[in-house]
């Protein structure tokens, strides 16, 4: 496998990226009118990377990666401003036909709830072989589905094929899912919370087919999770959202080794941790806030126990490093301070 | 009998007065064929399964999806009707076999369950649902309930304010507070806890984590904490229970168990978790599960470990304790495990 952090400098200088996004904000329709869910979130993947996208519920991971193919619910969900940019092309402005070949072939998703995104009056084998209907392929699609099928952990692929989804258990539909959105070698997966259903068993099994895609093929990867330990483990870069914002970005390595925003580090004491040592894990104080209950400036200010008074204005992302980049005054450059002399009491 | 492994005496676990003893508990749900639907087998879900639970002490039972984990705890309740087995509670004798037989102790085990959106009766005020259990077990007289619902809110870190909100207005950690104030209601001695926070955000997870050992340190609570997740068992346990195909395969303090696992598939599940440590990549655990209709004759683990010998296919290995210190204390043996071979002893002839 390639060294996460070198592979990084030596595409991020060579190739094009495959994806970028950006300042992608999107709202949804909510009974006051139109409310933000993200502000201005910008990441780029490149080709054979793993990007891990991490947050709690709302923060707005999930809506950012069902933009990514279009497929924000209607009516309800829609882009409010940016770009997203697949090989250089806009996503939001393609035209349909083209959007069509784009998903599966080029980008496969596995979505969260296995249950809810496949067809519950179709037998497996029929949604396994429906991407081979919209694309090309060269080979047996039921070969290759079975081989997939084979390679997910699923045992009788006879009788998984034969199924209807409420005859296999949310682990078995997880797998199906994952062998369907990885049928057509997607050059990027989207991966939203890909294994969380899944045994820990199940888990490395997935997460090791998924790196062996990664170096065959150098499929990129995004991936989306609250498991700050997959990340650690599968991802070259990480990205923090917070509400609706990215906090904190930056190779996995160096993310570990220099954890910089308040709410990173508390996610990382709040996490269960097989390597330390006996004592519970310490939790954030306070709640993730709706979207209509935002605070101007720092939208983490409320629960972090660092807040003082330049925390009241929005934090840009500020550069910490190679790679490396941090929304906190705690780390921004004095010019960004200037007016506010020393840290002063933390705000209420 | 095999011999059994002596290893070096290890730290005595702290000796709590056990508060429930389990012996032999079998749950099989009957598999139906043909045109008159015959019973022709049985999952075997939990097959012979004796463990103890001390006063105020967080047993965890950990293993894979369909190793009999909840149904153990669901059995503990009669929430799934046990084919036979005996429970000692405080020196009575209950066979749970018969399901009337241990009415009267009901109120002593209560349960959360994983998932806090179904688990809450969407129709129910949240004091509607903390008030039936005392009304139905004839608690608390009705003048008084509010108080007392009140009580059970703010014990949990809720507004009593929220009373009378649905538990639609309610977030999941919320909403699991509120299922963990409906089994305190009845003032239990063991509350059985099904994999609480795995559906909750981490930072949630740690606050009802928090909560829950709060309450257990305070009220005395016995928990057997059921949980897929290793890493959260290893941060709240005093003693961890592994099972595998509805039997336990190790039993142990949670100090010992992760710092020494005895079995290979404990060993197996321990490496094939990730951590934050990059330089220690998760192992993968191959191999077929048997169906738990048709279980093998000998080790139901031996189609998947990597330290099968031939004994392990004809004879089914019972669980055998490590430490003759822990032997005298046999309500807390600090460690067993059901193995021939188990890891870091030589093979026993």
């Amino acid at each position: 496998m390639p060294n996460g952090d070198m592979y990084i400098k030596t595409m991020n200088s060579a190739s094009q990226p495959l994806l970028e996004v950006e300042d992608l904000s999107i709202g949804f329709a909510s009974d006051t009118g139109l409310v933000a869910i993200t502000d201005k979130v910008n990441f780029q993947l490149h080709p054979g990377e793993a990007y891990g996208l991490v947050g709690e519920s709302g923060c707005g991971k999930s809506v950012t990666c069902l933009s990514l193919l279009k497929l924000l619910p209607v009516p309800g969900g829609r882009v409010l401003s940016g770009r997203i940019l697949f090989r250089g092309r806009d996503i939001l402005t393609m035209p349909m036909d083209e959007l069509r070949r784009l998903r599966g072939a080029e980008i496969g998703m596995i979505f969260q709830e296995p249950g809810a995104a496949l067809n519950p009056l179709w037998p497996i084998r029929r949604q396994l072989l429906e991407p081979f209907r919209y694309h090309a392929y060269q080979g047996d699609p039921l070969q290759r589905i079975r081989s997939l099928l084979d390679r997910v952990g699923i045992a009788d692929p006879d009788r998984v094929l034969s199924a209807y989804p409420h005859q296999l258990s949310g682990g078995m539909l997880q797998r199906v899912m994952i062998a369907m959105a990885l049928s057509l070698n997607p050059p990027l997966l989207i991966a939203d919370e890909p294994t969380t259903a899944l045994d820990v068993t199940v888990q490395a099994q997935i997460m090791e087919l998924i790196q062996d895609l990664r170096d065959e093929f150098k499929m990129a990867v995004l991936m989306v999770t609250h498991n700050l330990n997959l990340v650690a483990q599968y991802a070259d870069r990480v990205g923090v959202m917070y509400a609706g914002r990215l906090a904190e970005e930056g190779p996995v390595e160096d993310f570990l080794r220099r954890t910089l925003h308040p709410y990173s580090q508390g996610l990382l004491a709040a996490l269960p941790r097989l390597d330390a040592g006996a004592g519970l894990m310490k939790p954030i104080a306070g709640q993730v806030p709706r979207p209509a209950d935002y605070l101007p400036g720092c939208r983490f200010r409320d629960r972090c126990p660092h807040a003082f008074a330049p925390c009241g204005g929005k934090p840009e992302l500020f550069p910490a490093g190679p790679g490396h980049s941090v929304a906190c005054f705690l780390h921004a450059p004095a010019e960004a301070l200037a007016g506010f002399s020393a840290p002063v009491e933390a705000l209420p | 009998m095999p011999p059994m492994p002596v290893m070096a005496a290890p730290a005595p676990a702290p000796v709590l007065a056990p508060l429930l003893e389990v012996k032999g508990l079998k749950t099989w749900f009957p598999v139906t064929g043909g045109v008159l639907r015959k019973t022709v087998g049985h999952v075997k879900a939990v097959n012979d399964v004796s463990f103890t639970i001390g006063a105020g002490e967080v047993v965890s039972v950990v293993g894979e999806s369909g190793c009999g984990k909840s149904t153990l705890g669901y059995s503990l309740l009669g929430l799934v009707q046990p084919t036979a087995g005996t429970l000692n509670l405080a020196g009575h004798s209950i066979d749970i076999g018969k399901p009337s037989a241990w009415n009267a102790y009901r109120r002593d085990f209560q349960i959360i369950f994983q998932d806090p959106y179904t688990s809450l009766n969407p129709r129910h005020t949240v004091f509607e649902i903390l008030a039936e259990p005392l009304r139905a077990h004839g608690l608390c007289p009705a003048g008084q309930l509010p108080e007392r619902v009140a009580g059970l809110l703010e014990r949990v870190g809720l507004s009593a304010d929220y009373m009378h909100r649905f538990p639609h207005a309610f977030s999941g950690g919320q909403r699991q507070r509120i299922g963990i104030a409906r089994a305190l209601g009845l003032s239990p001695k063991l509350i059985v806890c099904d994999e609480v926070v795995a559906a909750l955000d981490v930072s949630v997870q740690a606050q009802i984590i928090h909560l829950l050992m709060d309450l257990k340190a305070e009220l005395g609570l016995s928990l057997l904490f059921i949980s897929h997740d290793l890493s959260l068992v290893k941060a709240i346990s005093d003693r961890v229970l592994v099972m595998y195909l509805g039997r336990i395969v190790e039993a142990a303090s949670a100090a010992e168990l992760f710092a020494h696992p005895r079995h290979p598939y404990t060993a197996a599940l321990l490496e094939s978790i990730p951590t934050l440590d990059r330089a220690r990549k998760p192992k993968l655990l191959g191999g077929e599960i048997p169906s738990p209709v048709n279980l093998p004759a000998g080790c139901a683990f031996a189609s998947r470990c990597t330290r099968v010998q031939d004994r392990c296919r004809r004879e089914s290995p019972p669980l055998m304790a490590h430490a003759t210190l822990s032997m005298a204390d046999a309500a807390h043996n600090v460690s067993e495990s059901a193995c021939f071979f188990p890891i870091g002893f030589p093979p026993s002839s």
